[in-house]
């Protein structure tokens, strides 16, 4: 019998609104095992606020969000955090804690998880293996606006790193970056998938991005998935609302 | 008729916000006791706190001491009675002045400058990615920024009345021929625990509503730079109204206390 790969995030109906503004009407996706799943929309088609409620940092109006078969809205605070060690969440402005240094901001989360991590006297190696994985070692003891957007994002990715999540959800990877860089951030990004087997949610208006690291894509069209399928067939499809997106 | 609608709507506000600050100052005393206790991050705060405002305490505290004297010296020369001018000016210090216009100095120096950052950080997303990592950022940063100037103010008010107490001295050396010990043994002949102890606790709130609503205005800041803005501008403005209901109770409980 085939060995079928194991569902790790399925959201169901999912629906948000501020006010009179319906962001999230019924959104549905199911992501397996070392998938990388790429979400296309225009900008405040829903997509920022889906991942947001996926990761507990918007509370939806209703939908079932099961993150490694559990439902977040059920979770304690504790339950929360503790699951939330398994998800890394790369944020679209790279989101440093600007008053510490490369070194503090990777420490931060490392020194919190005792449960997950037991009390780690020295954390360099671990610093230095996530810093190694995104090829930037020696700004170790730079502080944040120190670094260009680039650096900024690669350091961003080490942090979601050095928790050893299973899951990473990518807020906008390369927006703001130039060409070169964000090819660089594509790259890494495939890496990191292919050495740690970890399963993605990436948002991206990039085709390109799309591209390289997509298994599959959902196109979110007023809060709900309108396409899915795999880049490939959304690429070759007739309809002019998905062709506008390739275009 | 305008006029008045926008008074009403300013006053809702006002309430929306004491109720709002309410249930953060509760999930305040709710987290306090919680785990980790984040020590470290609380001693980096009260001495980037102290260490801001010490400076301006200084000035501060020592040209009011030198004003006060000034400015009451003829009065009481009128009457004969310069020799209680360490008395007077050492009671006004200790119970009134020092205090408040330390607070006051604190809330524009410290309440906004938690305001800003805590603003920038939820701006710029640095809450939410410490929230997304497990941590749980109002202990972090709330928690630990309130403790930090509710210990932290009563000592800057202490060192501020010192230093005013010093400039007030210096006055009396110079125009009095007063000498050191003579202004201080008058100070201390004139000070009672009634006076000191009444004043630290008041201090201790002091600070309190200076961490509280600093790190209210930044933690609730609304999005974009107008937004930090904002926060720290709010702050100073809360806080400053805050200090002056907190003194006028402070002063009506330490009266009745008297009187029993």
């Amino acid at each position: 019998m085939m060995n079928l790969p194991k569902t790790v995030i399925e959201i169901k109906d999912l629906k948000k609104s501020y006010g009179a503004n319906h962001v999230l009407n019924g959104f549905d996706m199911h992501l397996v095992e070392g998938e990388n799943l790429v979400i296309m929309g225009k900008s405040g088609s829903g997509k920022s606020v889906m991942i947001k409620c996926l990761i507990g940092l918007e509370k939806p109006d209703s939908g079932v969000i099961m993150v490694m078969e559990k439902d977040i809205s059920t979770l304690e605070r504790e339950e929360l955090d503790e699951l939330r060690t398994e998800v890394g969440f790369l944020f679209q402005g790279s989101a440093l804690y600007d008053s510490m240094t490369v070194r503090e901001n990777l420490e931060f989360p490392l020194r919190r998880h005792t449960k997950k991590f037991g009390i780690i006297k020295d954390t360099t190696p671990l610093v230095m293996e996530a810093l190694e994985n995104v090829g930037l070692t020696h700004t170790l003891n730079l502080m944040p606006e120190e670094l260009s957007g680039g650096m900024k994002r690669r350091i961003a990715l080490a942090r979601t790193l050095i928790l050893q999540p299973k899951i990473i959800l990518y807020d906008e990877p390369t927006t703001g970056l130039d060409p070169i860089t964000a090819k660089e951030i594509i790259l890494l990004m495939k890496s990191i998938q292919k050495k740690y087997n970890t399963s993605s949610i990436i948002i991206t208006h990039d085709v390109d991005c799309a591209r390289a690291i997509s298994n599959k894509m959902i196109l979110l069209v007023d809060g709900v998935n309108y396409a899915e399928g795999t880049f490939e067939e959304l690429n070759t499809s007739k309809d002019p609302k998905i062709q506008a997106f390739f275009k | 008729m305008k006029t008045i609608l926008k008074i009403i709507e300013l006053f809702k506000s006002f309430l929306l916000d004491i109720g709002e600050l309410s249930l953060f100052a509760g999930r305040f005393f709710k987290e306090v006791f919680k785990s980790p206790s984040e020590y470290r991050e609380f001693i980096r705060q009260c001495f980037y706190m102290g260490n801001r405002s010490l400076l301006l305490v200084t000035v501060t505290g020592f040209i009011i001491g030198l004003v006060f004297t000034l400015q009451s010296r003829p009065t009481l020369q009128e009457f004969g009675a310069v020799s209680w001018m360490p008395s007077m000016v050492s009671i006004s210090i200790i119970r009134e002045i020092g205090p408040i216009i330390t607070a006051l100095i604190c809330a524009g120096r410290i309440g906004s400058g938690i305001g800003a950052e805590l603003g920038s950080m939820r701006v710029t997303e640095q809450i939410d990615a410490m929230e997304v990592s497990g941590t749980n950022p109002f202990k972090y940063l709330v928690v630990t920024r309130i403790l930090a100037t509710t210990f932290m103010l009563p000592i800057l008010v202490f060192f501020g009345d010192v230093i005013a107490l010093y400039g007030s001295y210096l006055v009396e050396n110079i125009k009095g021929n007063v000498s050191f010990l003579l202004y201080f043994n008058k100070v201390f002949e004139a000070l009672e625990f009634g006076d000191l102890i009444p004043a630290t606790i008041k201090t201790l709130f002091f600070g309190f509503a200076i961490g509280l609503v600093g790190c209210f205005k930044g933690y609730n800041c609304k999005k974009g730079t107008a937004g930090v803005g904002l926060a720290a501008n709010s702050a100073v403005v809360f806080t400053s109204m805050l200090l002056f209901i907190i003194d006028f109770i402070a002063v009506f409980v330490t009266n009745i206390f008297y009187h029993l």
